[in-house]
């Protein structure tokens, strides 16, 4: 006999970023996962982005990589409550991997929580966390036809950050080539051209950011 | 990626439905596969049958049937099969698109006795 089933296989980490999203909007916290290949600038935007905003912003960072706790460590010489997850192996953050986190924060006391991801183009666009935004990084050092090549990452992100343009005279890059691929793939993405080693560019990224909180805090009322 | 995880998780929801239906043995799961769901069928495949060898479930056959990214363009309501990842109306150039499918993996329906 047939049995009708229809059903989504990937169900159970959707419910739980679900889950996840509840908490974080009863506390109207901004949630953003940041996502990028290793090396892009993921860490380094935190720390820039924490010295910039920490007095206008509570901000509160979980820390995911397979090994080490380095990143958490830079962060937390920032002041700001974070924590590491250690996968052990698995290659992208889930939904479970971050609610085991909540009892390390008061989410009451943040207005924008930032999940910095695995460095990873691949995995980390498939799974929700219970985040608002997907935001990530493409270095000019990868080359313009990363959107092409990763399209689900870029379909998935608001944001897109090119970073170290500081490094742009040294190589035969097409900004404009990247922003036509990457709006190919996703037309309403949000894109700032960046160097979180300079610091250009920034201001937009900081301002979209604190328009994000902004908009969270007043759905409380 | 992560066909095995998926694998796992997708025979939990065959088990309950077996258990539900009162069933005994399992012949075929159809599943539909989003072309945009990040999921290699043959991969997928074989997961499923490294997970099943040994099992009351060996010998099970697993239909995959990819469902191609298809949008609706939210200016001219054109529905077309969006290629190669590009969102974009081929007929009036909008980039207001709204994905009607190819997102989702599926599990349709089971042939069991």
């Amino acid at each position: 006999m047939k049995v009708s089933v229809v059903k989504n296989i990937l169900e159970a980490n959707e419910r739980i970023a679900l889950e996840n999203k509840a908490i974080f909007d009863e506390a109207a916290l901004t949630v953003i996962n940041l996502m990028s290949s290793p090396g892009a600038g993921k860490t380094s935007l935190l720390e820039k982005t924490i010295e910039t905003l920490n007095g206008d912003l509570r901000i509160g960072v979980i820390e995911g990589d397979i090994q080490t706790s380095h990143d958490a460590e830079r962060v937390a010489k920032k002041g700001i409550p974070v924590v590491q997850i250690n996968t052990g192996g698995a290659c992208h953050l889930d939904g479970n991997m971050i609610r085991d986190t909540f009892e390390e924060f008061n989410f009451h006391d943040l207005d924008l929580l930032i999940v910095e991801n695995v460095g990873n183009l691949v995995c980390p666009a498939e799974f929700k966390v219970g985040e608002d935004f997907k935001v990530m990084i493409l270095s000019v050092t990868e080359g313009e036809d990363k959107p092409a090549k990763y399209p689900l990452m870029f379909h998935e992100s608001k944001v897109l950050l090119v970073n170290k343009i500081d490094l742009l005279p040294y190589l035969d890059l097409s900004m404009e080539r990247i922003r036509e691929e990457a709006l190919k793939v996703n037309p309403h993405m949000i894109i700032f051209e960046v160097s979180t080693k300079t610091g250009e560019g920034l201001e937009g990224w900081y301002q979209w950011l604190k328009e994000q909180v902004k908009a969270k805090k007043s759905t409380r009322n | 990626m992560h066909e095995m995880s998926i694998a796992q998780s997708l025979l939990d929801i065959i088990k309950e439905e077996m258990f539900k239906n009162d069933a005994k043995v399992l012949k075929s799961v159809r599943l539909e596969v989003g072309q945009l769901s990040a999921v290699v069928p043959e991969s997928l495949s074989f997961c499923f049958k490294v997970m099943v060898d040994g099992t009351e479930f060996e010998g099970a056959e697993l239909i995959m049937e990819v469902i191609p990214l298809k949008g609706q363009c939210l200016d001219c309501n054109e529905i077309f099969e969006i290629k190669d990842y590009v969102f974009e109306c081929p007929h009036c150039g909008s980039k207001e698109v709204h994905t009607l499918s190819g997102q989702d993996l599926k599990i349709v329906e089971m042939t069991v006795e």
